[in-house]
Parts: C-alpha cells; sequence; structure tokens
C-alpha cells in the first residue's frame, strides 16, 4: 500500500512540554494514521486546538513527533522526517515539500518578485526561467506588477498571504502542505488558488491542507480526515 | 548534501583554569552550510570559536579540517606556518569589532587588496581592480577605494571587513556577532548582504549571535549553548518553532516583538 503513497504518517505522536510554565504538559495530537497519494487532497478537518496546523509542522520539519514516523517519497526512496538529519530535512524541503504557511515570514530588503523566485533558483532553474515562472504566479494571483520590485513588509494580509502562496507553487513539488492558504483571499483569488490546487494535483502532487472555507474545501478535497481536540478523544 | 564534512568537531574542551570555557562540544559541518551557535554572554560561544578557527587550542578534542590538496587534517597537529597558511587561504574571520578585523592606518582598497596579496597576488592592476569589485559588491561606493576606514560610518566598516574577509575566495567563514555592533537599520540591510553572498558562493560558515532573529535569517542549523555545553542542536526553524530544552524556551520566550 505505501508504494501508491506520497505521503504516508503513521502513530504520529506529539506533546509541548512548557518548561518555562513549570513543566506543563499540552498533548497535542496521538495515534494519528494517514497517507496521501498522488494526485490526491486530503483535507484536515476539526474545531480549532484540534491539532491541524501542528501536524503540517511535523511534516514539514518544523515541530519534532514525539512517537510514529512521518515517511515522504523523495527520489524514489522515503525519508522519515521524524528521524532525518537536519541536511537531510533541507534537502526535502528544496525538492519535494512545499509548504503554504498563514503568515509571510519577510526577509528584509528582499523583493516580493524575488522572495517568489527563490524556490526555483534553489532547485537550480536558471535566474530568468525562475523570474519568469514568479511573473507568471504573481499575476495569476492578481498582485499589481508596481509592487514586484518592493519587499512584502508593507504589503496587506492578503496580499502576503498571496506572495506566500506563489512561492509555494513555483516550484512544482511532489507533496504540497496548505495551512489555510485562502483564509485572507476575496473571491476571484480563492477560485485562482482552487484552480491552482487543481493543476497541482492533475501533475500527481500529494497535497495535505486546512481548509476552512467550505466551498474550496469541497472544491479540491478528495477527502477529509476529521481531528478533535484531545481532551475531546477519548 | 553529499560528500565528506568539511569540518569535524569532536569533543572540544577549553577550560580558563578552573573555569570551563566550553565543553565537550561535537558538530560536523558540511560543504554550503550556515551553522548558528546562539547563547547568552558567557555560554561559551566565543571560546568555542576562537577554538574552531585556531585562534585558542583547546585543551581536549580534535578539531578536522578537510583541505584542499591533503584530505581531512586536525588542525592542531599542524605546523604553526602551515595553520597560518591555512587560516589565510581557506578561512575567514569577520570580527563583531570591524577595527578587529581591519587595519584601520591603510586606505580601504588596500584592506581589501592586502589579503590577496597574501596569497600571492603581485599584479598591482588585476589587485585594485578586484578590490573594486569587492567594494561594490559589499555596496560600497567605489569612489572610496582610497579612502581611510575611519571615515567610514559603522555599518561600511563591517561590509569593508566582510570585503577584505571574501576576496581571497575562502570555503569557511567564521563570524562573531557580525551585527552586534550594528544600528537596527543598517543589521537588516548587512544580513541581507550575508545572506545573498553566502548563498552565492557556496561558503560554509559558522555564526556565532545571541540575537534570534540573526540566526533565523541566517543558519541553515543551530547550537544551543549553556555554561560552557551545548544543550540542544537541530534544524534552526524547528529549534525555535519548538524549542526543547527548559534553556531553549526560555531563550526563545525571552524574545521581544515590536
Amino acid at each position: 500500500m505505501t508504494d501508491t503513497n506520497a505521503l504516508v504518517l503513521a502513530g504520529i505522536g506529539k506533546q509541548f512540554t512548557l518548561h518555562v510554565q513549570g513543566g506543563v504538559v499540552l498533548p497535542v495530537l496521538s495515534g494519528i494514521d494517514l497517507a496521501v497519494a498522488p494526485g490526491e487532497c486530503v483535507a484536515l478537518n476539526g474545531p480549532s486546538g484540534a491539532g491541524k496546523s501542528s501536524l503540517l509542522r511535523l511534516v514539514y520539519g518544523n515541530y519534532r513527533a514525539q512517537a510514529g514516523s512521518i515517511r515522504v517519497g523523495h527520489r524514489g526512496g522515503w525519508v522519515d522526517v521524524a528521524t532525518a538529519s537536519a541536511q537531510t530535512i533541507l534537502e526535502l524541503r528544496r525538492h519535494t515539500l512545499g509548504y503554504v504557511s498563514q503568515f509571510l515570514r519577510v526577509i528584509p530588503r528582499v523583493p516580493a518578485i524575488d522572495v517568489v523566485a527563490e524556490p526555483a533558483r534553489a532547485v537550480g532553474q536558471s535566474a530568468a526561467e525562475a523570474e519568469h515562472r514568479a511573473e507568471r504566479l504573481l499575476s495569476r494571483l492578481r498582485i499589481p506588477e508596481r509592487l514586484w520590485s518592493l519587499p512584502p513588509a508593507t504589503f496587506s494580509g492578503g496580499e502576503q498571504q498571496r506572495i506566500n502562496l506563489a512561492r509555494g507553487f513555483v516550484v512544482d513539488f511532489p507533496v504540497l502542505l496548505l495551512d489555510e492558504p485562502t483564509a485572507a483571499l476575496d473571491a476571484d483569488n480563492r477560485r485562482t488558488v482552487v484552480a491552482l490546487i487543481g493543476e497541482a494535483k492533475a501533475r500527481g502532487a500529494a497535497v495535505l491542507g486546512i481548509f476552512h472555507d467550505g466551498e474550496v474545501r469541497d472544491a479540491v478535497a478528495d477527502r477529509v480526515f476529521a481531528m478533535r481536540p484531545p481532551a475531546l478523544a477519548a | 548534501m553529499t560528500g565528506q564534512p568539511l569540518l569535524r568537531v569532536a569533543g572540544v574542551t577549553r577550560r580558563y583554569g578552573t573555569r570551563i570555557g566550553c565543553r565537550d562540544v561535537t558538530f560536523d559541518l558540511w560543504p554550503g552550510e550556515v551553522l548558528g551557535i546562539v547563547g547568552e554572554s558567557g555560554s561559551g560561544k566565543t571560546t568555542l570559536l576562537k577554538c574552531l578557527s585556531a585562534q585558542l587550542e583547546p585543551d581536549a578534542g580534535r578539531i578536522v579540517y578537510a583541505t584542499r590538496d591533503d584530505g581531512p587534517q586536525d588542525i592542531f597537529a599542524l605546523s604553526e606556518p602551515r595553520r597560518r597558511l591555512l587560516a589565510r587561504t581557506d578561512w575567514g574571520i569577520v570580527h563583531q569589532h570591524p577595527v578587529e578585523g581591519l587595519r584601520m592606518k591603510v586606505s580601504a582598497g588596500a584592506n581589501v587588496g592586502e589579503r590577496l596579496m597574501a596569497v600571492g597576488a603581485r599584479h598591482y592592476g588585476q589587485i585594485r581592480t578586484s578590490a573594486l569589485d569587492w567594494l561594490g559588491r559589499v555596496e560600497i561606493p567605489r569612489d572610496r577605494i582610497d579612502d581611510m576606514p575611519r571615515t567610514f560610518s559603522g555599518g561600511m566598516l563591517q561590509r569593508l571587513q566582510i570585503a577584505r574577509n571574501l576576496v581571497s575566495q575562502p570555503r569557511l567563514v567564521f563570524m562573531d556577532e557580525p551585527t552586534g555592533s550594528l544600528d537596527v537599520s543598517v543589521q537588516a540591510r548587512l544580513l541581507d548582504l550575508l545572506r545573498g553572498l553566502v548563498a552565492d558562493l557556496g561558503l560554509s560558515v559558522v555564526v556565532v549571535t545571541h540575537d534570534l532573529a540573526v540566526a533565523r535569517l541566517l543558519a541553515h542549523r543551530l547550537m544551543v549553548m549553556r555554561a560552557g555545553s551545548v544543550v540542544e542542536e537541530g534544524l534552526t526553524d524547528q529549534v525555535l518553532d519548538d524549542p526543547q530544552h527548559p534553556y531553549t524556551q526560555l531563550l526563545v520566550a525571552s524574545i521581544l516583538h515590536p
């Protein structure tokens, strides 16, 4: 079964131990089993506090799992993010794992167009090719051309989210992690994101995402994975 | 990353009398990797950096550097002249205070050109051309080439120090609080410049900083030091967003957000 999947989570457990607050332990996730096939989109669903964003961060290697394995298909083999070295996770992020977070982490002085083109440069595309792809995405996401050469620090929330989206789609990542990619977008841009996700699925990307907007979820998700806050779970 | 580590550090310990500078530090640094060392003052970061860059001999442990010609070599087993040659040709050291890394009595151009002459360049025209090129890359106006460093601002001095270090094409650069002596507005420019240079040149870097925002922007991987020991290490964003050790949690929780 695993051979037909792009992403396989087994027995994921995560808790935070807050040493600064006297060692309080916050359980977040336990016993999560989930697989996503190429071309499939799975929507994580559940109330806030259910650990949806944490699960995406675990897959990206941003959080450390305490239990279980997170296997990602990478260049014909498998990488377990839960045990991989920093070097391996960085390579996985460069070539295989795309992640669109809710907030853009701005780099001082770097223009929007370069922020978007950077992941394409990192996988070895020429500067011209990377810039061309970045321009196409910025156009599709309706970022006015006069903003392309400006650093996104002063952009609105919706504009920053679209810069983040463009960054996530500028490389044809085999696995895409999307954390509420349409939260701050208007209807036209939501439709563009739905189209981008559809195109990614069509080329065989496995998509794992959180979509609060029911319409967007219905349009892109093949399956819903229900999650509950740990206190409510048995 | 493939091949072999550029630097293998095993069990490095340095004491000052009975006091511990750094204790039992072990890590590998890979080609093209930027390693950040974070922790408060007195945590042993700078002692460790001085050991790694052969400015201070450890009491115990090994520091093995993959030389271009002779493969991996224990740097403290090399003769003093060979170690100096290695430091001059293969390494760069960027000090927190630019005056420690610059010669204040000679011109900006000479500060950059001197490094080239130290690795064997003799042709005046070519040295000047390289110096001009590097001043441009660190965003110092080319018409300042004959000016003395004392006429430069703090940010310009730090960029000049970086040009002096990079002109000889080192493979490994050590940086001690490279933005520490600068105003915040000047820091951003230097950070962005450093990011670009490191990526373009494929440099390996060990950067010591107490500023976690600097670490996040520059470093692929972080080591957190406390009281001379490494208490946590890992992918930079993982250490900062999901810190495991109580001390790292305290550091991250202590950041002020404007």
